[in-house]
């Protein structure tokens, strides 16, 4: 027996974990699925469509880079598709059928090409690709992209406002705290339901995929800010008078804190620099849905964060064991 | 004695491998059979290989010297088994490194040379004359490192030692050879450490035994509950807990310093195998011939902890415990540290803690892709480290930076790799940039 070269030589360690680049892709999909089946309850079969295209781009566009470049076909590791349903989710679902398809193709193609390949791949890109691509279509089509939003249940009628608009310009009427959890309301077809959101992270968190202490500071972080400094838009300004609960339960921060602020690539790498990048990410959500323009801020927060990781990971290093007090050097 | 109420353990990162779904930790030692030819290396330990003393056509007894040690860093080396010296040949060992080996057919009737004799008064021993004994006998750790025993018991006379510190941590994920050892061997251990206390002259003794060997720690806790000085520690379990420096900080708190030995905090480690063997050198005069390896895999049928004469061929053994199918990977030792085999035709060696037999299925080339920054290697390394920022600075040939990184702090337990779900060869790299500065160093000389 075995006399022959049938043994494979390699070095030590012999086992691998399970949990490899594909299964932790495709775990954060499946993951997503709950938010996905409420589109089509909420907006019905135009959320699909959305989904389906963007999804369908941005596969494509990586196959066919890596078929050009004659790299390692790496879309079967599902970061592509994974993109691409996050650029779907950060759509909004327009009343009166889908958005023209020509935004999600151009925000699927620009996250992948640009952001992610063209920075050198999985890995390399400094921004969320999904969130990037978002941040593209918006300014590049601005008004598709903020009016015209369903209502909820009947996707038919024009909606007046997002929750988040309402309650900044006190315009339409404001949605329950139960809707908003539950996710009967207008906005992004994934954000709009915080349960199916939520189920999705307590999977992921469980299985250990995505770490907890992103969104949790993030969207503590933005319930405290909000709390006092919310009130400050009311008819009668006062501190302390905020309304937490509206705020993380509307306008994408569930899919962002837990999906998207997440992402490995463009997090630190450390607890105490993902605290610090939660905290940061809180504080710019706030302070563009209570100063700015724009009432979403949870893109363009993450994005900015994403900028700050390489400063972060260098700021907290571990020591190497049995050096007291001298830290590692980057 | 005391078990503390909240295991502890090393602070930094580690694992829990998975399991492949087989299990020893229940199966009884057992004497493998007898070898018709062993092969036996004449360098098994750290330091300078021994001279041979027989020539082909000599006639050898058990426990006959065949290798003298030659210099202070040696041992002796022992014919496990009675026969004829067939020839005396260069070959590969287990580690990969050129050696001398001593071939001998199995001839005659199995006769410790010794048996028979009265145990040895020890206590009236001088400890000049034990460390002797040792050496002779060819004590080395038999946790893997097979660092001589006599050096680590002959403590520098600027340095004092305040514990000592037992191993009772299987090393590696799938071995059971030391909860064997532990469980059967209750007595010989404690007269072993009552010898290393002598040698060492220390009072308190810690025997570290993880939680999830739950007998072993209670039948040995209750046999020291009335000695003076030493203590069962109970720790949780996790990998690469049995690494010194890991289970000095998990029992003592202490951290050896970068670049130190466990010395340098007044600590010596012995694994529990090498303790039982000085104690049967000591006091039963019996040289290393033999140990308990564990051979396991999930094609192995009869997966088991087996004493085996030193010497015996892997192919010997997996023709006795029977393999299922043909192996895709033989691997010496464990699954985070063993050496894969190019064949079957090596001989099991005093380092031999575990013969682990992976299937084709299991046998599987990593193909890795880029990090994706999860941080997850760094949260695991057990030293502190950075092995992704490592392994860049050494791909680059960077070797300044890799060093000022902490290479060398790298304990080489695979934690990284296991974990890292790109799969990158991250310990494999930092092994890689040890070796080229070993290299440019001898470049250099
Ligand atoms: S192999 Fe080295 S770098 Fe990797 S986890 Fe172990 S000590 Fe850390
Ligand atoms: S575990 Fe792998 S993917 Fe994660 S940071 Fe380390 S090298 Fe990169």
């Amino acid at each position: 027996m075995a006399q022959d070269n049938s043994l494979l030589i390699s070095s030590s360690p012999h086992i691998r974990t399970k949990d490899k680049l594909p299964v932790v892709m495709w775990s954060v999909v499946i993951a997503l699925i709950p938010a996905g089946v409420w589109s089509y309850f909420v907006f019905g079969i135009s959320a699909i469509i959305t989904i389906g295209v963007s999804v369908g781009a941005a596969v494509l566009t990586e196959l066919i880079i890596n078929l050009l470049i004659g790299k390692r076909i790496t879309v079967i590791n599902g970061s592509a598709f994974l993109t691409g349903l996050l650029i779907a989710y950060n759509l909004p679902a327009s009343a009166g059928g889908h958005l023209p398809i020509y935004i999600p193709i151009a925000a699927s193609v620009f996250a992948i090409a640009v952001i992610k390949l063209a920075f050198g791949g999985l890995g390399q890109n400094w921004m969320n690709p999904a969130l990037g691509g978002r941040i593209f279509v918006f300014f590049a089509w601005t008004r598709l992209m903020t009016s015209g939003w369903a209502a909820p249940m009947s996707p038919d009628v024009v909606s007046s406002a997002t929750p988040l608009a309402a309650l900044k310009f006190n315009a339409g009427t404001l949605p329950t705290h139960l809707d908003l959890f539950l996710g009967k309301t207008s906005g992004c077809i994934g954000e709009v339901s915080a349960a199916a959101l939520i189920l999705g992270g307590v999977f992921l968190i469980i299985r250990k995929i995505v770490n907890w202490e992103i969104p949790v500071f993030y969207i503590l972080t933005t319930a405290i800010l909000a709390w006092i400094f919310g009130g400050l838009n009311a008819s009668t300004p006062a501190l302390f008078t905020g309304d937490p609960l509206y705020h993380i339960l509307s306008g994408g921060l569930m899919l962002g804190a837990i999906f998207m602020a997440t992402d490995w690539v463009t997090s630190p790498m450390l607890f105490k620099g993902r605290v610090l990048f939660a905290v940061g990410c809180g504080i710019i959500t706030v302070l563009i849905r209570l100063t700015g323009r724009n009432v979403e801020g949870v893109s363009f927060a993450i994005v900015l964060m994403n900028i700050a990781v390489p400063l972060i990971d260098r700021l907290f290093r571990l020591g190497i064991f049995g050096t007291p007090g001298k830290e590692k050097k980057a | 004695m005391k078990t503390k109420i909240k295991p502890s353990t090393f602070p930094l990162g580690g694992i829990h491998p998975r399991s492949l779904g087989f299990n020893t930790m229940d199966n009884e030692i057992k004497n493998a059979d007898l070898p018709h030819f062993v092969s036996i290396p004449l360098s098994q330990h750290i330091g300078v290989p021994a001279n041979a003393v027989v020539k082909p056509g000599d006639i050898v007894k058990t426990g006959d010297v065949i290798g003298e040690s030659s210099g202070f860093v040696s041992v002796n080396i022992h014919s496990s088994v009675p026969g004829k010296v067939l020839e005396i040949k260069k070959g590969y060992s287990a580690i990969g490194s050129m050696t001398e080996m001593v071939v001998i057919e199995f001839e005659g009737e199995l006769n410790m040379s010794r048996t028979g004799k009265s145990p040895v008064k020890w206590k009236d021993m001088s400890c000049e004359d034990i460390i002797k004994k040792i050496k002779d006998m060819g004590i080395v750790g038999l946790g893997g490192a097979t660092f001589p025993t006599h050096i680590k018991y002959s403590v520098p006379s600027d340095k004092k030692i305040t514990e000592l510190v037992i191993n009772a941590v299987e090393c590696e994920p799938y071995l059971s050879a030391d909860y064997r050892v532990m469980l059967e061997k209750i007595d010989d251990m404690l007269i072993g450490i009552e010898i290393a206390k002598k040698l060492l002259n220390v009072k308190n003794v810690y025997i570290g035994i993880e939680d999830d060997k739950p007998e072993a720690i209670q039948k040995i806790s209750e046999a020291v509950s009335n000695i003076e000085g030493i203590e069962v520690v109970d720790l949780q379990h996790k990998y690469p807990q049995g690494g010194e420096k890991q289970l000095i900080k998990a029992i003592l708190g202490r951290e050896v310093p970068s670049g130190g030995l466990p010395l340098d905090v007044g600590v010596v480690v012995s694994n529990i195998g090498t303790i039982v063997a000085v104690k049967e050198a000591v006091v039963d005069g019996k040289p290393l011939t033999e140990r308990v390896v564990t051979v396991t895999g999930s094609i192995v049928k009869n997966p088991g902890n087996y004493k085996i004469k030193i010497g015996t061929m892997i192919k010997d053994v997996l023709a006795e415990v029977g393999l299922i199918e043909d192996p895709g990977k033989i691997v010496m030792g464990g699954p985070m540290m063993g050496l894969a085999q190019y064949n079957d035709e090596m001989p099991v060696t005093k380092g031999t803690s575990g013969i682990l037999v992976l299937s084709k299925k299991q046998a599987k080339a990593y193909h890795h892709a880029p990090c994706v920054r999860c941080g997850k290697c760094i949260s695991v390394c057990p030293m502190g480290l950075d092995p992704t920022l490592l392994c860049t600075s050494i791909e680059l040939d960077r070797a300044e930076k890799a060093i000022e990184q902490g290479q060398n702090d790298c304990i080489e337990c695979g934690c990284c790799s296991y974990t890292c779900p790109s799969q990158k060869h991250l310990a494999q790299t930092i092994k890689l940039g040890k070796l080229r500065q070993i290299a440019r160093r001898k470049g250099e000389a």
